[in-house]
């Protein structure tokens, strides 16, 4: 009596998990290989564009600031030499 | 000069569009025309740094100590480009960011003694130069280092044989990306220098009021 009362709890626990298993797609989890999309999987375009714009950004930023700072230093001699003739 | 930098400069881009793809890497090797011009002028920027140091502090030049500081700001400049334009490579290339190999690991530590030169130099005070001097010293020993380290230790980064052993259509764009960035250097240099030299002039004759 006792066995046949657990056989039966066991049927009607795993036939439908097995059921609902069975009619589940497969998941997004362990993908086989011949199902991935062909071609890069990392684009190099944005990786170029971002190497050349950092340099670009920096150069013409750098030399901007070494501009500004030589035309405040190059004012402030000027007005510390008339001052001083 | 100034002029033809900034002209082979923008024309830069042009060049490295013409150059073929590579068999392996794609089109993401046209990082390598801006990279390794980059790590160029870094250690470059380094040795002259050193140099001028040397020159402050054994031959008592206090002329050197301003081409020092401005070739030290310029490591860290060209030292910025070649650390974050090298790993955006890497990703495709190699598929991860950065790996602790020789090269890049000694190349970052280059970059941080130069940081903490400036940093030095700044906030230092009275007799930081003499101390910096010292710095951009060491600074210079680990060049030679970064640069021999990829042919002594192995790693994903291509050897010094790949420069000479590029084809034509490949050697042309690099060659004219890496004369290009000398001459930026040298522009650069030499607008960083004059500028700390009228900046130490200002402060000597502030010096001079205050006497008087």
């Amino acid at each position: 009596m006792r066995l046949r009362s657990l056989f039966l709890s066991i049927c009607l626990t795993v036939v439908p998990l097995a059921a609902v298993a069975a009619a589940q797609q497969p998941s997004g989890d362990f993908v086989p290989v011949d199902e991935t999309v062909p071609g890069e999987q990392i684009p190099a375009l944005p990786l170029i564009a971002t190497a050349y714009g950092f340099i670009w950004v920096g150069v013409l930023g750098y030399a901007w600031s070494i501009g500004r700072r030589l035309q405040k230093v190059e004012s402030e001699l000027a007005e510390l030499e008339s001052r001083s003739k | 000069m100034l002029g033809l930098a900034a002209g082979m400069f923008a024309l830069a881009p042009w060049m490295i569009n013409a150059a073929p793809n590579e068999a392996t890497m794609g089109l993401v090797y046209k990082i390598y025309f801006f990279h390794m011009p980059s790590a160029w002028m870094f250690m470059v920027a380094a040795i002259t740094s050193g140099i001028a140091s040397a020159r402050f502090l054994f031959l008592k030049r206090p002329s050197a100590d301003g081409w020092a500081l401005a070739a030290g700001e310029l490591a860290v400049l060209f030292g910025a480009f070649t650390l974050v334009s090298g790993p955006l490579w890497a990703r495709k290339a190699w598929g991860v960011w950065w790996v602790w190999d020789a090269r890049l690991t000694s190349s970052l530590m280059l970059f941080m003694i130069f940081v903490a030169y400036l940093l030095l130099r700044k906030y230092g005070g009275p007799g930081s130069d003499k101390l910096g001097a010292g710095m951009a010293l060491f600074g210079m020993a680990n060049v030679p280092f970064i640069y021999v380290s990829v042919n002594y230790w192995r790693t994903f980064h291509p050897l010094t044989s790949v420069v000479p052993t590029l084809p034509v259509e490949m050697g042309i764009p690099l060659w004219y990306c890496v004369t290009a960035f000398t001459l930026l250097f040298i522009v650069l240099l030499r607008m960083r220098t004059r500028l700390e030299h009228q900046r130490v002039r200002v402060e000597a004759l502030y010096l001079l009021e205050d006497e008087s």
